[in-house]
């Protein structure tokens, strides 16, 4: 047994030739709560797809719990996946069950538990979330915050080892925020379970964080506990935890020159 | 000048062809794959019937009332027909034979066919691309849970049951309509409409002919809805485009197999 539960190792992945993640190396220590940070379309999303062995590297490995991720045949693979609970950016609520069958769902489909425990577990995973008194609704019928929140009570229907939270902060209002926050240190510690945040939410996250990693142009950048990072001196860091607009991250998804792309524009409408 | 430039536009052409044929044939490698995948994990949809039982009810029961409107209007229009041309050479008793034989062997199938790909077809390939682009099929893949046999393995075999159903119900309430024609509207013998047909409708020619064509094409219809879903381009217009796509092809391929399973009943 390993002390890390989820290695990434000298990663690389990109989609249709654009290199998104150029030799990315991470270690997910058992029982921490690790942050991946970074900017819109940096790759955030695609490294969870990656470590649930969704996609498969070009190169290097992702290792759960010393397997490697994309050597695994399908029985493996899903034998891997039980070990973990997945966020999705958007929730991703199957549409066609209510709230109550979509946190019942994994518990239905991977044990054989009784109807009446089930009843109790999708309940109490509910209530955590803030959301019994809504189990009969229909995803259509609930805010988007509040979808989050179901899906998340999803995602730890079977207490996983593993949770991976796709931006849970994103859409949630201040006081949802502060139930989520404690809850996802709350569920880590209790279950000893290991959880992967990814967001961009500074604040939130440093609050819960035992480690972060910064990722920018396919690299992690920068990494170090949230106190670390926080008198880091790297231009870097210090332009995202201070959310300025100039500095070594752009902004802008990579582009030919501005000016002469209108120039252009304008002239081929004249011509 | 001209020249290379006509070249050009010729190369230009048959390299989209090419590309055409290519992804027509990869298309069809796609759907045989999940064909044969979602067979292979089929056994989920039986031990627990009530996932396929709630895609029957989807499917089929809902399919219901536009197969009895159709079939009855069908029914008395073969009726009409058929009456008009058989009372030339008099014999408008043969009417019975003549409407349930077109049904049992030809229409029910085939329109039922064509309807389940206009109604539950289309719902099908809407629903699994949505679930697509929704993100609820990767969302089940992370659970360790494999759509193929929590979604696409129910709804085919619901799809494969309910349409030699449905066309059994097409072809009985066709002949209810021909019926309510020939009989009390143009004055048909009642005894001569039924007894004729019972003579003359064979069991294992006609009736199981109709039941297998109906289930080869609850094969290929359902298989075609719910592998556009599957392949469709997570976005609106991907879906709506594959729902149409589902709807052109099933037909095509209805139309072009019964001719084929036709030529072959027949000849055998
Ligand atoms: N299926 C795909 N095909 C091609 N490119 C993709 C695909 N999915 C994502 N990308 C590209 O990969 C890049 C990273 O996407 P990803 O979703 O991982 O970003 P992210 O870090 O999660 O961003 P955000 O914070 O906005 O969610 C984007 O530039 C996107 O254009
Ligand atoms: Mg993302």
């Amino acid at each position: 047994m390993t002390s890390n539960i989820v290695e990434i190792d000298n990663l690389s992945f990109g989609y249709k030739g654009r290199l998104l993640h150029k030799g990315i190396n991470m270690v997910f220590p058992r029982g921490k709560v690790v942050a991946i940070m970074g900017g819109s379309g940096s790759g955030k999303t695609t490294l969870l797809r990656l470590i649930g062995g969704q996609i498969k590297p070009s190169h290097g490995e992702v290792r759960v719990d010393g397997d490697v991720v994309h050597k695994q045949d399908r029985e493996g693979i899903y034998t891997l996946r039980r070990k973990m609970g997945m966020l999705f950016q958007h929730g991703a609520l199957f549409t066609d069950l209510s709230v109550f069958d979509n946190v019942a769902f994994p518990m239905r489909e991977l044990t054989d538990l009784p109807e009446a425990m089930i009843r109790d577990l999708v309940l109490m995973k509910l209530n955590a979330v803030g959301l019994r008194g809504a189990h009969q609704f229909m995803p259509t019928e609930l805010s988007g915050g509040m979808a989050r929140r179901v899906a998340l009570a999803r995602a730890i229907a079977l207490d996983p080892a593993i949770i991976m939270y796709d931006e849970p902060f994103a859409g949630l209002d201040p006081i949802s925020m502060g139930v989520i926050c404690a809850l996802i240190r709350s569920l880590n510690d209790a279950l000893g379970a290991t959880s992967i945040i990814v967001s961009h939410d500074v604040k939130e996250t440093f609050l819960i964080a035992d480690y972060v990693y910064f990722v920018a142009n396919g690299e992690v950048a920068a990494e170090g506990t949230p106190e670390d990072l926080m008198q880091s001196k790297l231009p870097f860091v210090h332009q995202f935890v201070h959310g300025d607009k100039d500095g070594p991250v752009p902004f802008h998804y990579p582009a030919g020159d501005y000016r002469s792309e209108l120039l252009q524009a304008s002239s081929g409408q004249k011509g | 000048m001209m020249k290379s430039k006509l070249m050009l536009s010729m190369l230009h052409h048959l390299r989209g062809m090419g590309h055409r044929m290519i992804e027509r044939t990869w298309r069809l490698g796609a759907g045989a794959r999940l064909f044969f995948l979602a067979i292979v994990y089929s056994g989920e949809s039986f031990k627990r019937f009530h996932l396929t039982l709630r895609e029957i009810y989807f499917t089929g029961v809902m399919s219901l009332l536009i197969i009895i409107v159709s079939a009855f209007f069908v029914g008395m229009v073969l009726a009409l027909q058929g009456y008009n041309t058989l009372q030339k050479y008099g014999s408008s008793e043969a009417i019975g034979v003549l409407v349930a034989l077109a049904l049992v062997r030809e229409l029910g199938p085939v329109v039922t066919a064509l309807l389940f790909a206009g109604r539950a077809g289309t719902a099908i390939t809407a629903e699994i691309g949505l679930m697509k682009t929704t993100e609820q099929l990767s969302a089940m893949e992370m659970m360790a849970v494999n759509p193929i046999a929590r979604v696409v393995a129910p709804r085919f075999w619901a799809g494969v049951i309910s349409m030699p159903i449905l066309a059994s119900i097409f072809s009985m309430v066709g002949i209810l309509g021909g019926y309510l024609v020939a009989v009390p509207l143009i004055g048909v013998d009642d005894g001569a409409f039924w007894s004729q047909m019972q003579a003359n409708v064979d069991f294992s020619a006609d009736i199981v002919n109709g039941v297998i064509k109906s289930l080869v094409f609850g094969v290929v219809c359902t298989m075609i809805a719910l592998f556009e879903g599957f392949d469709a381009p997570p976005t609106a217009e991907g879906v709506s485009r594959a729902t149409t796509r589902t709807v052109v092809i099933s037909s095509l391929t209805v139309l072009g197999l019964d001719f084929i399973l036709t030529s072959f009943m027949l000849v055998v």
